[in-house]
């Protein structure tokens, strides 16, 4: 397999991984800041690696919710993760796809030969995202902290306005697209309408979710995950979004969330607003080498692509189609997907567009549809529907969680993607070792 | 990937620490010949005097007589060069002044001659405080007792925030004796300057300031800036001058003070058993704003309480303590990972206090759901003993949970603590052999089983000792530390010095049945348990023996350290020293069975609440009767331990029941006592008792040695 001029250099080896449950953002700040996550996931990973820490040349952290007393949470998570102050550590963010960027830096420094050992992950506590004053009533209270005299600060406090009260939720207004002014819900809505999706089956396949991640924990087929300990003792071990008795029947009850009264996406159809961190650890074949590593499996290639905000939940196909074509391959040389749930309408959106001709033709420039990814080889385990979806994170995630899959269904190749709001796709094609 | 290198590590790590602010000497220097061996003076570009105490050969300063009578002749000197200031601080890393030189006055039985050696120190301080110039003192990490009346006498008091100051003599069973009641009465918070001497607690920097007693908390790096405005008189002299200090002026309100202060004390102290807080209080009632005569009182005051049984033996505890920490003296432990196997009360405390300590701890247990609890009760360690945030989520960062073991390759140290069951610890034994690096260590935390059968199936013997903590570990000082004829003797020591770094005190005890400390207890729980057999209400058995002086009655301790727990050992020693204890009575197995254990699960001996046993009244007369047939045993088998050397020596024996057993500081531990109640006294009772009770009252052979020549 060649990439050619997208490939260049040495070669790129996932050793291990791992991360934590994801955890319900509850409604209030949950136990764990970003770097509390990272750091939850990252000590059990980096303690059961045969080399001394201190060797990574660099740790990148996706994150898009950054905690004010956290800035640069890639620095601070290597520091606490106790690299030493020798280690640079810095993070990025491209929204939804924030924790496969990371991994996409290291993938590219390594294979230019910038670096040899590389600490990639991604992490999001939704749960703590901040709630914002207006910048009136902020305006206020740095008049009022500046008053010097009584007479002054009397007059302030009679020019008080309830509504400075009023923050408005960090959360709402990070989903919602400053240039199309939809929210990510909405985009949802967009392709449902485009690609002719119904509401029973965005149920459907919520529905669905649940139950393979249901079963995927019975049967101990999430491997990457480590347990985490908050303060209090309390133990978290598993995702708990998940909801193995859901029925049809529950789902239809709900109503549509983004677009009310008759819109078609609800909060049971689409991605759960959650708190978790994940990590791979990158390596050169020195690496490999010097530290006798395992290589899991190899970075082929990744690509991102962009398309219009307003249907950004088709950015898999625009990323990963181009990328699998250009090293040569078809969809059937694929052997399984992880193509992150946002919403139930919008994975079926992509389904829906890699099965078009039309659509296949005029955007992607094929002869023929490059054919839907068959059920059974994508998102075997569940996904963001059930999982939750903390942003920084997710691109992470299921690049860990398809390695796993690849090693159980001994899959050659895997791809994993994910659409980004804002317009724009990411994917990642590996090789199993 | 990155090169490690332990030298530019070290390089860069050491740009982030001020070192200690010392002025540039001038090029002149007055022509005055004289040196001292403790202290390093000049006069700097400034013209600012400085007197650097460093006292050769230690790590820290003290307050010698030698340190004293030098400063006298250094303040002299000082007089006739005249320099804008004086500056006086310590160049030990580890702090100001830790105090006086305890070893100077552990001998003293006259009065008189306190009294006057007292007085010689004053006038040395006196001197200082009248200098016709300032004189700043320079205050880094702690400044106690002597080493804070040293400052008090000083025109200002500049810290750092991590400096600590207090009046810890009430520890000795003492309080200031160097004018340290007046001059921080003088000038502080009354309430806060009692809390301090009556207490024994240090303040830091900023609360010491904010009572009064330090005129400016800043950074090491500013210290010099901070003393060149200190004595060009820009900066102000911090005095709290408050509701408390306003109404303790009037006699009325001092003496309901004094009424409230000594409520408190009476809660932690009796005054019988422990007089110094009451003198201070009293001290305060009577003398507070008449300063001179508090000055003269100060010293009659302290001179009697020096004489006195409890400060001579708080203060022989205190060399106990330092004996003990002698065993770690000069060694170095070299650990910096620990791995603890086991999650419960003993293993997840031990993991606690191992990552407080700065130790990367990695903890394990057969699942997660295991070691959640223990998370949580380091969390709360890490609240009450970790002020700053970042330290308390860094500490946190330390421990991490690992049901997967993955800390065992890695580990300088392992410490086993799980169930007390010679199957399950061989196979954690040979697990984590497997694992382990081959220099690392391996210990175990049990409290009944013999070295010697928990090591027939391991590979490396010589590197497998026992380190028994006791319950509960962060509040516990002593660890016995297991030995055995095989143990490397590298390997020993660095126990002992890692033992030391956790701040606990480390005793070098015999594998043998019981160690020390629970052979020499079990005959004073069994016989608890007798009496309550015998109608006895629990109430009253523990209220004899809190009399006597024990920390906590025998029967709550019990219930404290969990029924099954001291059934196990109590079993366990009856099969190894038959004899030396009463039958385990049926209540006892009877309540274990039916998992009545105690404070851990509410209800044992006693019933339990919010962390408390649920009591009846006691009566109120001490049952001195009682006190012998529960105390004699336990001081009976203190001498058979010594007479069988399963520690050093009778000290050893002392200190290993002082500091991990509770018995009473004041008595000086059970052989101190005998020795002090009258050898011949405690054989006459042990046979009274034997004709009473039965032959476990038995004298021991080791009594003979003991007999006074």
């Amino acid at each position: 397999m060649n990439g050619g001029e997208h490939s260049p250099g040495r070669p790129v080896f996932i050793v291990d991984g791992a991360r934590t449950p994801f955890i319900k953002a509850q409604n209030k700040p949950g136990p764990f800041t970003p770097v509390d996550l990272a750091v939850q996931a990252g000590r059990p990973l980096l303690a059961r690696q045969p080399f001394d820490r201190r060797h990574f040349d660099e740790v990148i952290l996706g994150c898009v919710n950054v905690h004010p007393d956290e800035v640069n949470p890639g620095r601070v998570a290597g520091l606490r993760l106790d690299l030493g102050i020798e280690v640079p550590g810095w993070t990025v963010q491209r929204n939804c796809a924030s924790g496969l960027q990371s991994i996409d830096c290291g993938f590219r420094a390594i294979g230019q030969g910038l670096a040899d050992l590389v600490l990639a992950g991604g992490t999001e506590a939704l749960s703590h995202s901040p709630l914002f004053f207006s910048s009136e009533a902020a305006a206020w209270f740095g008049s009022l902290t500046s008053a010097r005299t009584t007479a002054k600060k009397l007059r302030l406090l009679a020019e008080f306005k309830p509504t400075y009260f009023k923050p408005s939720i960090g959360l709402v207004r990070g989903l919602t697209d400053p240039v199309v002014k939809l929210n990510m819900g909405q985009t949802a809505e967009v392709l449902a309408h485009r690609f002719n999706i119904s509401r029973e089956e965005m149920d459907a396949y919520a529905l669905e979710s649940h139950r393979r991640l249901a079963k995927a924990q019975a049967e101990g087929h999430i491997e990457e995950l480590v347990p985490m300990i908050d303060r209090k003792g309390t133990l978290f071990d598993r995702d708990d979004g998940v909801r193995p008795e859901s029925s049809m029947a529950d789902l239809a009850k709900l109503r549509p969330v983004f677009e009310p009264p008759f819109g078609k996406v609800t909060a049971g159809n689409s991605s759960q607003i959650t708190d978790g961190a994940s990590w791979v650890i990158l390596a050169s074949e020195a690496a490999v080498e010097r530290f006798k590593l395992t290589p899991l499996a190899r970075i082929v290639d990744t690509n991102w692509a962009a398309l219009d905000p307003s249907v950004m939940g088709l950015g898999p196909v625009l990323s990963m189609v181009p990328m699998i074509r250009r090293n040569g391959l078809n969809r059937g040389d694929i052997g399984a997907f992880e193509l992150n749930e946002a919403f139930a309408a919008q994975v079926l959106a992509c389904e829906r567009a890699l099965d078009d001709g039309q659509f296949c033709r005029d955007i992607l420039g094929l002869d023929e549809p490059f054919g839907a990814i068959p059920m059974d080889i994508l998102n075997v385990d569940g996904g963001a529907i059930s999982l939750g979806h903390p942003v920084g994170a997710s691109g992470n995630r299921i690049t860990l969680h398809l390695i796993h899959v690849m090693r159980r269904r001994k899959a050659r190749r895997g791809v994993a993607t994910a659409c980004i709001g804002g317009g724009m796709g990411g994917a990642a094609l590996l090789e199993l070792m | 990937m990155r090169d490690i290198n332990p030298t530019r590590h070290a390089a860069l790590a050491a740009l982030a620490r001020d070192p200690l602010t010392v002025g540039v000497p001038t090029e002149a220097q007055p022509d005055i010949a004289e040196q001292f061996v403790n202290w390093r003076w000049f006069i700097d570009r400034d013209g600012i005097g400085w007197a650097l105490l460093d006292k050769p050969g230690s790590s820290v300063n003290t307050l010698s007589e030698t340190v004293l009578s030098e400063l006298d002749s250094l303040l002299g000197l000082m007089e006739r060069v005249a320099p804008k200031g004086l500056a006086i601080r310590s160049l030990k890393p580890s702090g100001f002044i830790a105090g006086a030189e305890i070893r100077e006055f552990a001998d003293m039985t006259d009065e008189q001659i306190i009294d006057e050696r007292i007085g010689k120190g004053l006038q040395v301080l006196d001197r200082l405080e009248q200098l016709p110039f300032p004189s700043v003192t320079l205050i880094h990490g702690f400044c106690l007792g002597g080493g804070l009346e040293l400052a008090l006498a000083a025109s200002f008091r500049i810290a750092t925030r991590e400096a600590r100051l207090g009046f810890p003599e009430v520890m000795l069973g003492l309080h200031p004796g160097l004018g340290g009641t007046w001059r921080s009465l003088r000038i502080a918070d009354p309430i806060a300057a009692m809390t301090m001497m009556v207490g024994g607690s240090p303040l830091s920097a900023d609360r010491a300031r904010r009572a009064g007693l330090v005129d400016a908390v800043t950074e090491e790096r500013h210290f010099a800036t901070a003393l060149r405005q200190a004595v060009d008189g820009k900066v102000k002299k911090n005095r709290v001058v408050n509701l408390a200090s306003r109404a303790a002026a009037f006699a009325p309100a001092r003496s309901a003070m004094a009424h409230r202060m000594r409520s408190e004390a009476e809660k932690k102290a009796r005054p019988e058993h422990y007089p110094a807080p009451y003198a201070m209080i009293e001290l305060f009632r009577d003398y507070y704003g008449n300063w001179s005569a508090m000055r003269r009182e100060e010293t009659r005051s302290f001179a009697h309480l020096m004489v006195g049984e409890t400060s001579r033996n708080l203060v022989r505890c205190f060399f106990l303590r330092e004996k003990l920490k002698s065993y770690a003296k000069g060694l170095e432990h070299g650990i910096s990972r620990l791995h603890v196997v086991g999650a419960g009360v003993m293993g997840g405390d031990i993991a606690a206090v191992a990552a407080l300590r700065g130790f990367i701890v990695t903890l394990e247990d057969r699942e997660p759901r295991l070691i959640a609890p223990a998370i949580g009760r380091a969390n709360q360690l890490f609240e009450r003993r970790i002020r700053n945030e970042g330290d308390r989520r860094a500490a946190l960062d330390r421990l991490m949970p690992d049901p997967a073991g993955s800390g065992l390759a890695t580990a300088d140290l392992v410490i086993e603590a799980v169930p007390e069951r010679v199957d399950i610890k061989a196979e954690v034994f040979a697990r984590c052999e497997a694992a382990m690096r081959p220099d690392a260590i391996l210990a175990t935390n049990t409290s009944s089983l013999l070295l010697e059968t928990l090591m027939s199936g391991l590979k490396r013997p010589e590197r497998f000792c026992g380190v028994h903590f006791f319950n509960p570990v962060p509040q516990m000082p002593l660890v016995e530390m297991v030995e055995h004829d095989g143990l490397d003797h590298s390997v020993r020591g660095r126990v002992l010095s890692f033992i030391n770094a956790l701040d606990k005190l480390p005793l070098p005890v015999k594998s043998r049945p019981g160690f020390l400390v629970n052979r020499v207890l079990t005959p004073y729980l069994m016989e608890a348990f007798l009496a309550y057999s015998e109608g006895v209400k629990p109430e009253v058995i523990d209220q004899a023996a809190v009399d006597f002086g024990m920390a906590m009655g025998p029967l709550e301790l019990a219930d404290t350290v969990g029924l099954d727990v001291a059934l196990h050992v109590a079993e366990s020693l009856k099969g190894a020293l038959p004899g030396a204890f009463p039958e385990i009575p049926d209540w006892f197995r009877k309540l274990v069975a039916e998992g009545k254990l105690g404070k851990k699960t509410g209800q044992g001996i006693y019933q339990w609440k919010d962390g408390k046993p649920v009591k009846q009244r006691p009566p109120g007369q001490p049952d001195v009767d009682l006190q012998d047939r529960l105390i004699l045993p336990l001081v009976n088998a203190a001498v058979e331990c010594w007479r069988e050397k399963i520690v050093e020596d009778a000290d050893a024996v002392d200190a290993g029941l002082v500091f991990g057993a509770g018995f009473p500081p004041f008595r000086g531990g059970p052989i101190h006592y005998a020795k002090t109640r009258g050898v011949g006294d405690v054989l006459h009772t042990l046979r009274q008792l034997q004709t009473r009770y039965g032959e476990r009252f038995g004298a021991s052979l080791g009594w003979e040695a003991l007999m006074p020549q």
